[in-house]
Order: C-alpha cells, then structure tokens, then sequence
C-alpha cells in the first residue's frame, strides 16, 4: 500500500512537472531548432538572440532539405523541434499538405517582398536562385556568347558544353528540372519533354550530384572538368571569388540570368511546440538585419529582408534575376514524382 | 558431466545469446519495423500500393534488374582480380608485405565520394587510359572491384596461408602437374573462403549507392539508389519503406544461399601457422607471380588513392602542402575541420563499445553452436549490412521517443555506427573462435581446470585478440560513416565525412582543396588503424 502511494505522488509529480512546462511560455524557454545540414551562422549570431531574450537556441541537423521534411513527417506526431528552418519551396509542398506548420505572420514581413510569401504558415528567410554558369574564359576561347535563353542550349554551338545534375538525385538538378518546366510547360508544340529530348541530342551530361557536375565536369573557377556552362547557383560565382586560391579580383564565372529557378528558404513553426512564444520570437530574429546580414557569407543564398546589406562579393560579382521561373508548392508536389520520372524516360532511354 | 565442456557452452554460457538478441533486437529490427510501420501507414491505414508500383514502374523494374546484375558481375571481376592477390599475399613472404596487406584494406573504408572523385578524374577523357567510361557500366564495375579487393584478399587469404603446402606438393610427387594439382586439391579447399568472400561482395554490391551514383551518373541506379531517391527527392516514404524492403529480401535470399552453400562444403583441414607456409620467393618464375601480381596491385588500387594524394597537394603554385596547413588553421564560416577529427575519433571509440560487446557475444554463439541456431543467427546477424542507410537512420528518429525521448541524442551516431560495424566484428571473431581446438579444451577439463578456469586460461587470451581486431574494424567502419548518420537528426557534431561532404558542397578551390585534404587524414587514420591491429591478428586467422 504505501509503495503504491509514493509511486502515486511520484507521478503526480511528473504529471505536475509537464504541466508546468506546457501553457505559459514566458521567461527564459529552450528552442529546438532543426536545420537542414548545409545551415550555418558566425559566432555571436544565434547568442545575440539568446542574450536579448534570455532563450537558449539549442540546434539540430537534420539531413539535407528534402530529408529534413521527410524526417518532420515521421516524427508528425511527436516533433522532435520547435522550429524548423531551411524548407524550400520545391519540397514546402509535403510540408503543408501535412500540416507540420502552425501559422504565424511576422510583423517583420514588411520587410520582405511579396514574391517570396507563399503561405501564411511559413515565413520566408532568403532565397537562392539556381541558375545556369559559364565559365567566362572557356566561352570566350570558343568565340561564344553565353546563352540567352534557355532554347539557345539546344542550337548546334552548344553542343556538348552543359553539364545538368539528376533531378532525381540534387536538388539543384530538380530545380533546373522545374525551370524547364515553368519555361516550356507541359503543353503546346514545344512542352519541356521536347526541350529535354533536343538537349540530349546537343549532348546534354547529367551527372548524379552537383559536386560531380562542378568540379568533375564544369571548366570554370574550381571546376576540373572540360564543359563550359553548368547548372549552379547565383551565388556561386562570388564564392569562387571568396574562396579562390590564389586569390582573384574577377570572378571566373558568370551567370546566366534566363531559365534560373528560385528556391527560397523558409521557417516554420511546428506544430504542437510546447514554447509558441518563444518560438515566434526567433522567427522575428530570424528576419531581423542581425541574422538576414550574416546569411549570405555563410549560407550563399539572399537574405528576404529587403532593408539587409548585401556584402560587397555579392553586390559585384553576381546580379540577382529580375523574373526567375516559378511554380506552386501545391503543383510541385503533386506532379514532382511524376515529372522525375517523366524526364529519366525521355533522358536515360 | 562437464568435461571438455567449455564455461561458454555450459549453462553459465548460455545467458550469451541474450546480448545479440538484445542489441540487434533493440537497436536493428525494432526500428526498422517501427519505421517500414509508419512509412507505410502515413494516411491511417496500411498502403501496400508502393509494392505495386515497383513491379510497374519502369525505372523501379529497371533498378531492380541493374541491382541483380552489377552486384553478380561486380562479384566474378573483384574474384578473378583479387584471388592472384590473395595468393601471393598469403603463400610469399616479402618486404613490405604487412605494409600490403594493411594498404589493400584502405579503398574499403573510404568513403565512396572520395574515391568516386578520384575515379572521375581517373576514367575521364583527360585520364591515363584515355578513354571517356564515366558513366558506363565500365566505371562501376571497376570501382567495386577496387572496393572489395580487401575483401577477398582478407578471406581467402587468411584461409590460404593455412593450408598445408604438403598437400599440394604430395600431389605433385605423384605426378599431378602444376594446374591439376592446384585445381583438385587447393581450390576445393579454398571453396568455403570464396564462397564466404564472394557473399559479402555481392552484398556489398548489392547495395551499392555512391559509386552507382557519381560513377554511373543517371543511367544506372540500384535499387538503394532509388531509396535515396524516394526519401530525399520525391518524399515518397511508402515507395522508400517498400523499396527497402524488396532490397533485404534480395540480401536475405543471397544470404541464405550462401548458408547452404557453406554448410554443404564445410571441412576441417589440418591447418598451420603462416610463418610455417609463407616463404620468400626463390625460383625466377616465382619472383615473376610476387613481381607482377604485386606491381598490378599497387598500380590498381594505388592509382585512385595516389590521385586523390595528388590532388590533394595542387596548389596555385605547384605541389605543397597549404590546404593541410589551412586545415590545421582550423574553422571556416561552416566547418571546422579539427573539431570533425576530434568528433569522429570519440564516435569510434564510442561505437566500438557495443560492436564489439554485440559482436563477440555473437560469435561465441555462432562458433559454439554448429547447428541449426548458430547457422541462422550468422545470417540474420549480416542483415545490417544489406540494409538501406535510409531505413537505419529513419529508424533511429521514428523509434526511440519512449520511454524517454532520446531520438536527437549525440549517442545515436555511434550506436547507428555499431549496428554497421557489428557485423565485421562477428565476421572477425567467428572464425577464430571455431578454430580454437576442442581438443585444447578437453585437455584442461582433464587436467582438472574448471570451466571457468578453462574459459579464463585459454578461450579468453585467444578471444581477446581477435576482439582488438575486431574493434580495430568498428573503429575503421565507424571513420567512414556517412549514410545512417545522414538520415539522423543530430545535435550539430560534424564528423569527417560530413566535414568533407560540407566542403564539397561550396563552390571554390579553397573549399576542395581542403575537402581533399581532409580525405587524406581519413585515409591514413584509417591505414594507421588497420596496420595497428594487424599486429593482434592471431596467426592470420580471421575472415577481416
């Protein structure tokens, strides 16, 4: 009998214990941050948040972008974060049909412009376009313009010059997939499969990953390889300028401004938290000039807050598309499969 | 009556069987069930429509069928190529021959994206055999067998030097000539080690992912590659679940094969020690088999690792060693390479621990019991190495919430590390436990040592070097991690791999400069490992 007591007061003592974690969140909370494993800050970024406002961030990886969802689905019911960051938007999709996210309207949204909103239980971070490089010298030595839209790629002068990642296996790769898409459509005389088909004839490469396809088979900057244009990222010329060796003046590469796809980065607040408040607050701090400035440098991608300074590698070495391709989240998701498959029918046979 | 009976076989021994149950229970078919349950029951009720899909779809279909065949043919060339290999390796002894051995075993713990960077350098149009057979079938084939030698050198080669070179040697004096004696009386006793090598290659290549990937580029996909694909890209995680489901009744299929095949060809040969049977080389034709087969080797299996070296070294301004320096210079914005060094030795260490508790209990089960039960627990006990990364590391996430939630615990990395390594350990241990006679047992009953004392005086001194060679192979297994822990979510501790894989990932010749170079200090952490505890290895015995 009197075992049976303690263990009673015991588990009303943890029952008591949860309970007083759960309604209020004010003072000082811990926050479950999960990120994708490309996600990175400078010192002092994330603890300026925490001495503002006395939270502890405390972070996690997850997998890649795509894995980082799949892994919020399986743990749906028993979310393992608070918040989520680096969802984009060729994979939100998933996400929202799933209901992962509580909705949440930063007052910091302001600041940001209204392309890159797509859903209210989202809050857009930065974005980074995917777009096609050249490799300046390279082009030039064959007496080349860079293309100008993304048919050029198919004319006979192309052949044999662009490298592309598997859609199926890079989410660059799924993302050119997509501007092709958006470009061409799936209608019409000319849909995307045809555009794809001409490719293949002009002597398309298509390698699994993006390492492969830049420095395996891309000529410019770092590259080892011998194709002068390959599909990369606005961003990736001033990194090689950032990170050249010896160190250069002029980036190596330039960027292609047709035909890029806009993958823009979002945060999310995940369902059920048990720290709402505490959770909004980051997202607020996320869009904050603090954080939006330090993206850059470290995560090669544009902060979404439009007042944010861009560094100076980015301002002269790389120009941001006026009218990149788009598509729903909603549309992406319901046809990715499909359109995946679709292309390695008319790619790989 | 508990003479010749061992403490492990008595009932004291018996509890043993608990420790395998238990780890592979807990941290292998608990999660993995777990997570094939809610993959496959996303929307409330179980969906067994992703089975129907593969047997439709044609690049499933397509996989499936590239799967079989790559993984049977990668296992005939990693033969023809390794055996000669293995002969020399294990019947001359020469100088630099245990610097060999451990050099042989490098390409199979390093991580494919490496080694497939240096392959695309290596069989691209600009490379020294001058044709372009990125993308081919050519280049996966290749790859494999550059992966795998160290398997069949380290299987069939610690058997060879076993066998008594009387016995060829009687045949030749009665008139056998070179080839028959060789085909009549070595090879049928080599079988059982080719088969048991030949098993795990086709394993190996049966779920083959970085190599198909970056080698074979898009027209070629296994099927692991097509779970990678539905988790990361289509988020499908029915088709992945029900993927890697067809997957391990592939391995199981190939697995059970290989049980029946071993225990049909079983023998007992009257083994001796290596010193005993190596020898230098003395005839001219005899220096010709060392000298060739030797140089190919090194020219083979040194090719890639010398260009990734090389590579390693480019600077603007000609070889040097700055991307070591800057390494050494510590963090970047998004890696710091000391701290991924410091991370993965711990993880090591700290998944050695359970591989190894997990793998010598297996073993001694394994080696104790010859029958049905030990023959069946070998089996399932190798499923963790034909298991998709995928399953292994969703499993972990979806599993371990109760009854306390450590499903984003740092100590998930080298547990999920454990479950892969385990298998070496036990594939180390068994053999050398079954080669401990029972007739040396029998003698110390004899004499009047209790079961304790036998176990104590001559089973432990025996098991415990194996177990050094065993946790030398978690150590090297766990360095080279990357699958499982990609699909984790853990508290941001980088390790090797995912430090290189980070660096891959930016553009800039900094960044791959240190990549490579950080490739570099894996593989000699690696080699110095293996060569460490080659040192333990008990007379050679040992399949790893």
């Amino acid at each position: 009998m009197r075992r049976l007591g303690i263990m009673v007061a015991a588990l009303m003592l943890v029952v008591a214990g949860c309970a007083d974690d759960t309604p209020e969140d004010d003072g000082p909370q811990t926050i479950r941050l999960v990120t994708h494993d490309s996600f990175s800050l400078s010192e002092g970024t994330m603890e300026q948040f925490e001495a503002e406002t006395g939270h502890t961030v405390e972070h996690l990886e997850a997998g890649d972008a795509g894995t980082m969802v799949n892994q919020a689905v399986l743990t749906k019911d028993n979310p393992v974060a608070d918040v989520m960051f680096g969802i984009d938007n060729t994979f939100l999709g998933r996400a929202l049909d799933e209901d992962l996210f509580e909705e949440y309207v930063s007052p910091y949204l302001a600041d940001v412009p209204d392309s890159l909103k797509l859903d209210t239980r989202v809050t857009p971070i930065d974005f980074g376009d995917v777009c096609l490089n050249y490799d300046i010298a390279g082009l030039a030595e064959m007496g080349l313009q860079p293309p100008s839209r993304l048919r050029d790629l198919t004319n006979p002068e192309y052949s044999g010059l662009l490298v592309v990642e598997h859609p199926g296996t890079s989410s660059p790769g799924l993302a050119f997939l997509l501007a092709t898409i958006a470009t061409f459509g799936e209608e019409g005389d000319y849909p995307w499969q045809s555009f794809w088909s001409d490719l293949v004839a002009n002597d398309v490469l298509v390698t699994a990953g993006w390492e492969d396809a830049y420095y395996g088979s891309f000529s410019g900057g770092s590259g080892a390889g011998d194709r002068p244009i390959v599909v990369s990222y606005a961003s990736s010329p001033p990194a090689e300028v950032i990170y050249a060796d010896p160190p250069v003046t002029e980036a190596p590469t330039g960027v292609v401004l047709a035909g890029c796809f806009r993958q823009i980065e979002f945060a999310g607040i995940l369902a059920g938290t048990p720290v709402p408040n505490a959770a909004r607050q980051l997202v607020d701090f996320m869009l904050g000039l603090t954080f939006q400035e330090d993206i850059p440098l470290n995560m090669f991608v544009f902060p979404a807050n439009e007042d944010a300074e861009l560094p100076d590698e980015f301002v002269r070495y790389t120009e941001i598309p006026d009218d990149p391709a788009s598509l729903d989240p909603e549309e992406i998701d319901a046809n990715r499969s499909r359109w995946i498959e679709e292309w390695i029918e008319v790619v790989a046979s | 009556m508990d003479r010749g009976r061992s403490l492990l076989k008595s009932g004291a021994g018996r509890w043993l069987v608990a420790i395998p149950l238990v780890f592979f229970g807990l941290f292998f078919v608990y999660p993995l069930v777990r997570v094939v349950l809610r993959s496959l029951t996303l929307d409330g009720s179980l969906d067994l429509s992703p089975f129907v899909e593969i047997a439709t779809k044609g690049s499933l279909r397509r996989a499936a069928w590239f799967t079989v065949w790559q993984a049977a043919v990668s296992t005939a060339a990693t033969l023809l190529f390794a055996l000669p290999g293995a002969y020399v390796l294990s019947r001359y002894s020469f100088f630099g021959r245990r610097l060999l051995r451990a050099a042989v075993t490098v390409p199979f713990v390093l991580p494919t994206v490496v080694v497939g960077a240096a392959y695309l350098a290596l069989l691209g149009p600009g490379g020294p055999l001058g044709v372009d057979l990125r993308q081919t079938a050519w280049a996966i084939l290749i790859a494999h067998v550059f992966f795998n030698y160290a398997v069949v050198v380290r299987i069939v080669g610690s058997f060879w030097e076993l066998i008594d070179p009387r016995l060829e040697e009687a045949a030749r004096a009665l008139g056998a000539n070179r080839a028959r004696a060789f085909l009549r009386i070595t090879l049928p006793l080599l079988l059982p080690p080719i088969a048991a090598a030949a098993s795990i290659v086709f394993l190996f290549t049966f779920t083959s992912f970085g190599v198909v990937l970056i080698l074979g580029g898009f027209s070629y996909a296994t099927i692991e590659v097509a779970v990678w694909r539905e988790a990361t890209i289509n988020l499908d995680l029915a088709a992945s679940a029900a993927l890697a489901l067809v997957q391990m009744a592939g391995v199981a299929t190939a697995l059970w094969a290989y049980t029946r095949l071993q225990q049909r060809h079983a023998r007992r040969l009257p083994l001796r020690s290596s010193r005993a049977v190596a020898r230098r080389p003395a005839t001219p034709r005899q220096f010709v088999v060392v000298g060739t087969t030797v140089a190919s080797m090194i020219l083979y299996l040194g090719a890639p690792i010398g260009m990734l070296v090389w590579r390693s070294l480019v600077t603007s301004t000609g070889p040097a060693l700055d991307h070591y320096v800057s390494l050494a210079q510590g963090a970047t914005p998004f890696v710091d390479p000391a701290e991924a060094v410091v991370n993965s030795l711990w993880f090591a260490a700290a998944a050695v621990v359970p591989a190894v508790a997990a793998g010598l209990a297996s073993a001694v089960v394994i080696a104790r019991r010859p029958g049905r039960l030990g023959a069946r627990l070998d089996t399932f006990l190798m499923l963790p190495l034909g298991t998709s990364a995928v399953t292994i590391g969703f499993g972990f996430l979806v599993a371990f919430d109760w009854p306390v939630d450590v499903r984003t615990s740092v100590w998930l990395i080298p547990l999920a590390h454990s479950v892969v390594a385990a298998p070496f350990v036990i594939r180390t241990v068994t053999p050398v436990l079954r080669s401990v006679q029972p007739r040396l047992r029998e003698a110390a009953a004899i004499l009047g040592a209790s079961p304790r004392r036998v176990f104590r005086e001559v089973e432990l001194p025996i098991i415990s070097r194996a177990a050094l060679v065993g946790a030398g192979f978690a150590a090297a297994v766990s360095l080279g991690e990357f699958g499982a822990t990609a699909f984790l979510i853990r508290p941001g501790r980088p390790t090797i791999p995912t430090a290189i894989f980070r660096l891959l990932g930016q553009p800039g010749a900094a960044n791959l400069g240190k990549a490579l170079a950080l490739s570099t200090v894996l593989m000699l952490l690696t080699t110095a490992i293996i060569m460490a505890i080659d040192r333990y290895r008990v007379a050679g015995i040992g399949e790893f």
